[in-house]
Parts: structure tokens; sequence; C-alpha cells
């Protein structure tokens, strides 16, 4: 196996890897903020405008890290910078 | 784009000898050219009477939205912030819907548009605030509460500069991959819901860009004490200080 073929394999299972697992943190964050806003809207349905605007900027905020890996995930797959280094 | 392609800078239309267009510039103007003209043409007749036409119509609407939205988040009134983060807003939000257009491509899904937008945002915090709190006070907001938290400021400053561009560009190129994806795998249907999908996330985004733009603005200006007093008046958390924003609207702006 020459060194090329192992930074495709190596490179295709990191991808995978980085965003099944960079997604389970950012679903459970996200879930539990919406359930606690979602309570919190059935309580004070006075004060929703506020809650669901705080709700959408801290969904954001929480659903950063998984675009982080999902940027990384495509990067190694559709931009990998290591295939021009061993040609 | 194809499936290969992971940034529209990629795709050259034009190419001279000393310089290319890429397609992530050309869509770029077209924007900038279609909110221009358009906004000139509707307010070439603007009128306060009964006879009003609908594009005034839109645009009252937009514009008011978004001036409340200020008022409600910045706690301050709109008239200095509503024509940076609007125009934030308004070009995100246009880019990410022309979508429906076949052929075009956002150019929020590539990294050098998205990253000069946050560029935009980090000069305009430290402008904003110090116009409004002087040089003195806008920068002992980064030593507190002690000195040494001066390092951590610094770096929470440019990475949520980073986490900005990033976001939006990952969001966006996201929704078109998937589209592109689909478009290999099932070509039938399913790439036309993605689509769909595809604009909501993107009215999202840019509602989120335009709100976390304006969120670092207030917490720059809202130096200590002087508005919202509170154990999260001082806090650079955003979340935080959207959160803190409890109290009532100014009175002035409601007209």
């Amino acid at each position: 196996m020459d060194a090329q073929e192992s930074i495709a394999m190596v490179s295709i299972f990191t991808a995978g890897i980085t965003i099944a697992i960079g997604s389970i943190g950012p679903a459970l964050g996200e879930a539990r903020a919406v359930a606690e806003a979602l309570r919190s809207i059935a309580q004070q349905p006075d004060e929703a405008n506020t809650i669901t605007r705080t709700l959408f900027v801290s969904l954001a905020l929480v659903e950063s890290t998984a675009i982080y890996c999902l940027v990384i995930s495509l990067i190694l797959i559709f931009a990998n910078p290591f295939w021009n280094a061993v040609q | 784009m194809d499936l290969t392609q992971i940034t529209p800078d990629e795709i050259i239309l034009w190419d001279w000898g000393w310089g290319a267009i890429n397609a992530t510039m050309a869509f770029t103007w077209a924007v900038m050219a279609l909110l221009g003209v358009g906004s000139w043409l509707v307010t070439r007749h603007l009128t306060t009477g009964p006879g009003m036409s609908r594009w005034q119509n839109l645009l009252e609407v937009v514009v008011d939205y978004m001036r409340r939205q200020i008022i409600e988040i910045g706690d301050q009134p709109a008239r200095r912030y509503l024509p940076f983060v609007g125009t934030l807003f308004v070009f995100i939000a246009v880019s990410n819907l022309l979508l429906i257009v076949p052929g075009f491509i956002a150019p929020t899904a590539s990294l050098s548009t998205t990253a000069a937008l946050a560029l935009c945002v980090f000069v305009a915090v430290p402008i904003y605030g110090i116009a409004a709190t002087g040089v003195r006070t806008y920068l002992r907001q980064y030593v507190q509460p002690t000195v040494f938290m001066l390092p951590f400021n610094v770096i929470g400053e440019l990475t949520r500069t980073l986490a900005l561009a990033v976001r939006l560009f990952g969001n966006v190129l996201s929704s078109t991959k998937i589209v592109a994806i689909l478009l290999a795998v099932a070509p039938l249907i399913f790439p036309a819901v993605l689509s769909v999908l595809g604009l909501v996330t993107g009215l999202i985004q840019a509602y989120i860009f335009a709100v976390l733009a304006m969120v670092y603005i207030a917490s720059g200006t809202r130096a200590h004490g002087r508005a919202a007093p509170g154990p999260t008046a001082d806090h650079p958390d955003p979340v935080t200080v959207v959160g803190g924003v409890g109290s009532p609207i100014p009175q002035q702006e409601e007209s």
C-alpha cells in the first residue's frame, strides 16, 4: 500500500468519524435547549418573542461545533491538502 | 457547482492574463446590482399617501422589522446600527434566497465572502464602541474583571469572528453540497425538497448573522453600567447579553 492509498483511506475514515462523533454533542445540546425553550414559552407566553430570538441565537452558537466538524470532513474529502504532498 | 468543487471560487468565468473573474465575484456583483437598482427604483416614488405601491410596502415592512429587532436586541435607538446590520441581513438573505434561480450559486457559499462580512463586523464593533463610550471606556472592558482576562478577551474577539465566518459558510455550502449529491443519486424530486430546506436555512442564517453582529456591537457599546444594569451587563457572552435584555423598549422609537 503506497502513501497515496493510505492517505485516501485515512482521510475518508476520518471524515466519517469526524462528522459522526462531532454531531452527537450539538444534537443533544440543541435538543435540551429547545425543550427548555418550549417549557419556558408554555409557562410565559408573553415572553415568547424574546425566548425565541434567544433560542435561535443559542442554537446557532451550539450548532457551530457541528458545522466545524462538517467543514473539516468536507475539506478532508474534497480539498485534501495532503494529496499533492506525496506525488 | 459539481461534486468535486468545494467553493465557487474555483469556477472561473472569465480569465485574462492579469486577473480572473470567478463565480463568487460575479454573483456578488449580481446581488449588489439587484439590491441597488431595486432599492433605487422603489425609493424614487416614495409616498405617504394612501396610494402606496406594493414594493414600497415591502421595503417598509422589511426595514421596520429590522429596526424593531435592533431596538429589542441592542436596547438602544436603532438609527445608528440600522444601515450596517440591515445591509448585512439584506445582502445575506437575498444571496441565499436567490437559490431559486437556476444556475445561481450563492456567494455566501464561499469562505472569501463570509470572511469579508465577518471582518466587517470585527472592525465595526470597536468603531461603534469607541464612538459610543470613548476609547478609554472601550479598552477598559478588555481588562474586566481582572487584567489576567486580557488574553482571553482578545482570543474571544478573534474566535467569534472566525466562528461567524465559518458558520455561514458551512451552512450555505452544506445545503448546496447536499443538493449536488442528491442530483447525482436521486435527481427527480428530492433535490427540490432539499432546496426548500436550504431556503429556510439560508434565511435563518442571515437572521442569525445579523443578530450576532448586533449582539457583538451592543456588548461593545454597552459599557459598564450605563444601560441594562445587573450582573449580565458586563458579561461578554452574547447569549447572556441577549437573555439579559428584558427591559422595556424605549418609547420614543415606537412611533
